[in-house]
């Protein structure tokens, strides 16, 4: 299909937590594709590792105990493609394409910003690390990253400490600060999440402005399918650390495959849907020490067979790119 | 544009006015304070001294009530308590007066400054040793965290937390007397207590220094280690550290700029509070270890009823814990400006 440059290719990648409990495959086998310009969206329920899966890309995953196990995360640079999964992370070429060709925003912007540095402050230090400004020039960029993320008065905010901003106000100063060494892949780990509806769409509305402006793919994670709607280009659906569904976003919304992707569609409260709101019924798996060779869906599923208890599904490739891990469905199957 | 900062300015100066300000009513409530409880005890000096008169210095009834009825009109002690308590005050504020030490016959700030001097000089060392160590083991403990360091500096906090500075202070000397065979006790050897200051004076003075500093500082030390641990190791889970990681900072940079400064605002505030502390926990390792500082006199004035020094000394313990909390405060807020606000 034709998709374009790709921009990130993630191939096979597991990410692991040791815990006092046992080992939690938080990431289990993943791979996908972000294409130059596109906007791949990541759904799935909390703890089915989408955030994890973020933070193995930016190599941000909590040490000691979470860490890279398998797979590839390769970078596509303008001089080479570069294997993420290979870095140290705190080595040099790392943090060079930390915050600077890859950055992250994150579901909590009342606490993302620090307390005790001055907004300006905080982009300051991410332009100054990545760019060969000086103190001034990094503050005219600085206001001029502000005021093109709609703060208003950007001259006389970018000296007030973030406790003096609103948390929408907030989440467009994080927006500022990674989009200011302009990003070729900008990952949003549930920027919404923690607002209001209407700031929500404010801030979408903002993402979709900026890329269509600078350029950048984004990876929108999130667990609110509205927000994918509007969004993405492409959706991955991810249950327990696997990616169970992938397709382009119509696809998923219109002839959703897997029974999970079913499930969470329906899941979603309508407006003069009248009854009872659908659930999955049951709960996600707890991580811990999981056993492997059988469907994680399969104890919450309506479609369950043997051989979803007895053996992993395969990850079928069907037409057009689209993907299913899901015993109901064949290798190269149309994806009617 | 500098019209923002200016701003940011202003609030701080205007933190610091207030908070200034705020001090002075304090200050005048506990000096009342302090008076108010010196004179509660029944009795007073000049009961002890008139039976000591008749007892030891075998003087009548009346001569010795004419002696402390002298001494009564010519310290005041006869007039009403209000009109004591502003004579001191005033004396205090206009004179640097503190009053008569009946006790050593001397006015009360000879002997408060000749102590102060050795007390201030024993508990800031505590302190900045104390704030030193405690913070870098805490923030290397938080960042090794169930390291086998990391494990031993937790026994040894919890050690240090746990033993009795006076005991500590037995052992030392218990320690240097007979394992090492030096001089212990006091801040001088004898042969150099009454000698003029020189580089073989301040070297014999260091050799005592430093077991006040390590009895009396231990604890603070340990204290500021858990202190700092916790509370970093709290701060490593935020939000804004994984944002300072994300935008590709060193990790030293990340420890030390960004979450180290906001663990260490407990640290700054337990400073403020633990400057009278430090002088309180004093007295019983001073007077194991035969030290000046004002601890044991403080003792000494309570035991003899010699209000004006022991008012005085509680006065200063007060303002010390006013000062320090002032300080403090004004740190906080240079620190984080959310402080600024009220």
């Amino acid at each position: 299909m034709a998709q374009g440059e790709l921009l990130l290719d993630v191939q096979n990648l597991s990410t692991h937590f040791n815990t006092e409990e046992g080992i939690v495959r938080a990431v289990d086998r993943v791979s996908f594709q972000v294409y130059k310009g596109q906007t791949l969206g990541i759904v799935g329920e909390s703890g089915c590792g989408k955030s994890v899966t973020a933070k193995s890309i930016m190599q941000i995953v909590p040490k000691p105990n979470g860490r890279i196990v398998e797979g590839k995360i390769l970078y596509h640079r303008e001089d080479g493609v570069v294997d993420i999964a290979t870095l140290h992370y705190q080595s040099q070429e790392m943090r060079e394409l930390r915050g600077n060709e890859i950055s992250m925003i994150f579901q909590e912007p009342m606490t993302s910003l620090n307390p005790v540095y001055t907004i300006g402050d905080q982009i300051m230090e991410a332009i100054q690390l990545h760019q060969k400004l000086d103190k001034q020039a990094a503050r005219e960029k600085t206001i001029e990253m502000l005021a093109k993320v709609g703060i208003p008065s950007p001259r006389e905010r970018i000296d007030r400490y973030p406790h003096e901003f609103s948390g929408g106000m907030r989440q467009r100063v994080m927006i500022a600060m990674a989009l200011s060494c302009s990003p070729k892949l900008l990952i949003a780990d549930e920027p919404t999440t923690a607002l209001d509806v209407t700031v929500e769409a404010q801030i979408i509305n903002l993402m979709q402005d900026l890329q269509d402006e600078m350029g950048m793919s984004i990876i929108m994670i999130t667990h609110d399918l509205g927000v994918i709607a509007g969004i993405a280009d492409r959706v991955l659906v991810m249950y327990a650390g696997w990616v169970v569904e992938e397709g382009s976003t119509e696809e998923i919304f219109y002839s959703a495959k897997h029974p999970y992707t079913q499930a969470l569609l329906q899941s979603v409260p309508r407006i003069g849907r009248t009854g009872r709101l659908n659930s999955i019924k049951g709960t996600v798996p707890d991580l811990i020490n999981l056993p492997q060779g059988w469907c994680y869906f399969a104890p919450r599923c309506s479609h369950v067979m043997d051989i979803c208890l007895e053996n992993e599904p395969p990850m079928c490739a069907l037409v057009n790119g689209r993907r299913v891990k899901c015993w109901l469905y064949q290798e190269g199957e149309a994806s009617a | 544009m500098p019209l923002r900062a200016l701003g940011s300015e202003q609030q701080l100066t205007s933190f610091v006015i207030r908070r200034l300000l705020y001090a002075i009513p304090m200050l005048i409530l506990v000096s009342f304070v302090s008076f108010v409880i010196i004179n509660l005890p029944p009795g007073d000096y000049l009961t002890t001294m008139r039976q000591q008169l008749e007892s030891q210095a075998g003087l009548t009834r009346e001569e010795a009530m004419l002696i402390a009825e002298r001494m009564a009109a010519r310290y005041g002690l006869d007039r009403p308590f209000m009109v004591q308590y502003f004579e001191w005050i005033k004396g205090i504020v206009t004179r640097g007066d503190f009053g008569y030490s009946f006790h050593y016959n001397r006015p009360v700030s000879e002997v408060l400054w000749q102590r102060l001097g050795w007390t201030l000089l024993i508990a800031t060392t505590c302190h900045m040793v104390s704030v030193g160590i405690g913070v870098l083991v805490g923030i290397f403990s938080a960042t090794h965290k169930y390291s086998l360091l990391d494990n031993v500096f937790t026994v040894l906090s919890f050690l240090g937390l746990s033993t009795p500075n006076f005991f500590l202070a037995l052992l030392i000397m218990y320690y240097l007397a007979f394992h090492v065979k030096t001089h212990v006790g006091g801040l001088f050897s004898t042969e150099y207590v009454m000698a003029p200051w020189s580089w073989a004076k301040f070297g014999d003075f260091l050799k005592h220094f430093w077991v006040p500093v390590f009895v009396v500082g231990l604890a603070g030390t340990a204290q500021n280690m858990r202190v700092m641990r916790g509370k970093l190791l709290d701060v490593l889970n935020s939000q804004y550290v994984e944002t300072a990681r994300a935008k590709g900072l060193p990790e030293r940079v990340v420890i030390f700029k960004h979450a180290v400064r906001n663990a260490i605002q407990p640290i700054i505030m337990y400073l403020g509070m633990s400057l009278p502390f430090l002088i309180q926990g004093e007295v019983i390792a001073s007077i194991v270890l035969n030290l000046p500082p004002i601890g044991p006199a403080f003792h000494i004035a309570l035991v003899n009823q010699d209000m004006y020094l022991a008012g005085s000394f509680l006065l200063m313990i007060a303002v010390v814990l006013i000062v320090g909390n002032l300080l403090a405060d004004l740190l906080l807020a240079w620190m984080d400006p959310r402080v600024r606000y009220e």
